[in-house]
């Protein structure tokens, strides 16, 4: 299980006053913690009130890089940002994220191959989320057959079903489940599958236990990552313990010291 | 069309662990051995490199191995009694990479050698022989807790490989070799889930993990090395899926093992369909060596020069790269 950290973006408060001042600091202290605590993708975004995204992206990418070795995971809707910031990344990163819009495709996959990145496609279009399981794993084959167009290696590729908030959308979880699912059957190797975590329980005052329970249900039919909360302990715990139940780690007493200590 | 072969591609591999030091190292050996590195599973040349042979230490022990049968002893019949003469025609005369002393004689139930007793036999052994050495306790826990520290402290600087760590007893030899920059030999029987938790608490106590090689606990042939083969195998793709707490190289204590079979030590008048018993033996050693081979076994630990011989040929044929 891939977990990439969510905290270095600009929605939170701290990074978002680091952004503005140019203050790299609050961006390092989370990239150590977040190491730490056993991700192995750290996500950066500038948030929505950086003045000037392609230069933002990059001076933070640079930032990061200088208190880890972990990859980046490149999270901005500003494809030039990304084009700028990926020839500084000291180890291949990952693009986040590509939605299945032809035009979108075109535009990012050659991106990543050039600079073997793995790119996270979104199971959705300008039109928005679908809702049965079906339609988002239509999504999903659209975006395997670019990436077998592309050259890009289906290892390479991460699908995102996208997860709704289970408060206002809660017949979406289920599908997401099937859709997880139904990714893994596509293609031999299989693209690799990837959820924003957090998005399920949005709004509700149990998130940490939705979060984790939402994590190991996904994990059992084929959750390979997630962009999440890593200093959520109980939630990597839980990761932790679910790769266990799959028998994809072998068992010892230290098991979930062992899972953060990874990279 | 043209047919894809479909290769694993495996995020991990197996550390390198060195043995032995040169002089230019601090130490006294003339060679040193390397294992492990390995990126695939055993011998599977074409999905990742090897870049370590398997190799063979050959045995030698602190007192008479009087149990040993016939058939063993014959070839070392001048030389049992002195270690340093016996680890010399193991190096000279049947070409061991490496020589593996086991302290028997300390055990305080036999001869009771003292740790003063033990660590004069370690040096006349590196003194005789230029290959780098294992040294093992008798096996006695307390009195291995007290042999081994002296060992290792007299023999600071030749880069051992000494044991064993178990899960009850490993803290004062691991100690040891931290202190005078030793290897461990980490021993759990079949149990691949201890196995790794007696790494993580060693490597916790400050020793790395490229200091680290560890004993599966090996079944003979015919002995339950079906279940050593599973644990290896586990542990190997454990370590090619990134598990880098199980990916210490391994040894296997072969020569133990197979001499131990009533295979290798009934007379042939018992059992007359089976043949010749100094065939038997010999070939019993050998089969359990090749078998553990193919589980990815790094250090072999053998006895009779004939089975030694045949296995070497049997590593040499396998490290021949093949085209897929």
């Amino acid at each position: 299980m891939i977990l990439i950290g969510e905290r270095i973006n600009g929605m939170f408060k701290d990074i978002g006053k680091a952004v503005q001042e140019w203050d790299p600091k609050p961006l390092q202290e989370w990239a150590k913690k977040q190491e730490a605590a056993g991700a192995h993708y750290l996500d950066i975004n500038t948030g929505p009130n950086a003045e000037d995204q392609v230069k933002t992206l990059k001076w933070m990418a640079e930032a990061v890089q200088e208190v880890t070795n972990l990859p980046l995971c490149l999270d901005c809707t500003n494809f030039d940002a990304i084009e700028a910031a990926l020839p500084v990344l000291k180890r291949p990163g990952m693009i986040n994220s590509c939605k299945c819009e032809q035009e979108e495709i075109d535009r990012l996959f050659p991106l990543a191959v050039n600079y073997n990145a793995a790119i996270i496609g979104l199971c959705m279009t300008n039109k928005g989320v679908p809702k049965s399981a079906e339609d988002r794993t239509a999504f999903a084959m659209e975006l395997v057959a670019n990436a077998d167009a592309y050259g890009l290696p289906f290892e390479d590729l991460y699908l995102d079903p996208i997860a709704l908030p289970v408060n206002v959308a809660q017949e979406h979880a289920v599908e997401v489940l099937e859709t997880i699912r139904q990714i893994k059957l596509l293609s031999n190797p299989a693209p690799r599958t990837t959820v924003g975590l957090s998005n399920v329980s949005q709004k509700t005052p149990h998130r940490p236990l939705i979060n984790r329970t939402f994590a190991t249900m996904a994990m059992a039919v084929g959750l390979d990552s997630a962009i999440l909360d890593v200093m959520d302990d109980m939630m990597v715990d839980a990761i932790a313990t679910g790769r266990l139940i799959l028998n994809k780690d072998i068992y010892c007493d230290s098991y979930q010291k062992v899972f953060r200590q990874h990279s | 069309m043209a047919v894809q072969i479909i290769k694993e591609r495996n995020t991990g591999k197996i550390n390198t662990v060195a043995i032995g030091a040169t002089k230019e190292q601090g130490g006294t050996r003339t060679s040193i051995v390397t294992v492990g590195g390995d990126a695939a599973l055993p011998f599977l040349h074409f999905e990742g490199e090897m870049p370590h042979k398997p190799v063979i230490a050959m045995e030698v022990q602190s007192r008479v191995p009087a149990q040993w049968n016939d058939v063993l002893k014959q070839p070392f019949a001048d030389v049992l009694g002195d270690p340093a003469a016996w680890a010399k025609k193991c190096v000279d005369m049947y070409g061991a990479e490496l020589i593996y002393l086991k302290l028997s004689g300390a055990d305080p139930d036999l001869e009771n050698q003292s740790p003063e007793e033990c660590v004069s036999i370690v040096k006349n052994v590196l003194a005789a022989v230029g290959v780098p050495l294992i040294v093992v306790g008798c096996g006695n826990e307390d009195k291995d807790n007290v042999v081994l520290p002296a060992v290792a402290e007299a023999a600071a600087g030749e880069n051992l490989l000494i044991g064993v760590a178990e899960q009850e007893n490993y803290k004062s030899v691991v100690a040891a070799a931290m202190v005078h920059k030793h290897n461990v030999i980490a021993l759990t029987p079949c149990d691949i889930n201890i196995c790794k938790q007696l790494n993580i608490l060693i490597t916790e106590m400050g020793l790395g993990l490229d200091r680290v090689v560890v004993d599966p606990g090996a079944g003979g042939l015919g002995y339950g090395i079906e279940y050593t083969y599973s644990i290896l195998e586990r542990g190997r793709l454990g370590a090619l899926q990134g598990d880098k707490m199980l990916s210490t190289p391994v040894i296997a204590t072969v020569g133990y093992e197979a001499w131990r079979a009533k295979e290798a030590n009934a007379p042939a008048s018992d059992f007359p369909a089976w043949g010749e018993q100094s065939e038997r033996g010999v070939l019993w050693e050998a089969m359990t060596a090749t078998a553990l081979l193919q589980g990815g076994v790094h250090i072999l630990v053998m006895r009779h020069p004939e089975a030694v011989s045949l296995v070497r040929k049997n590593i040499g044929a396998l490290m021949v790269p093949q085209a897929v």
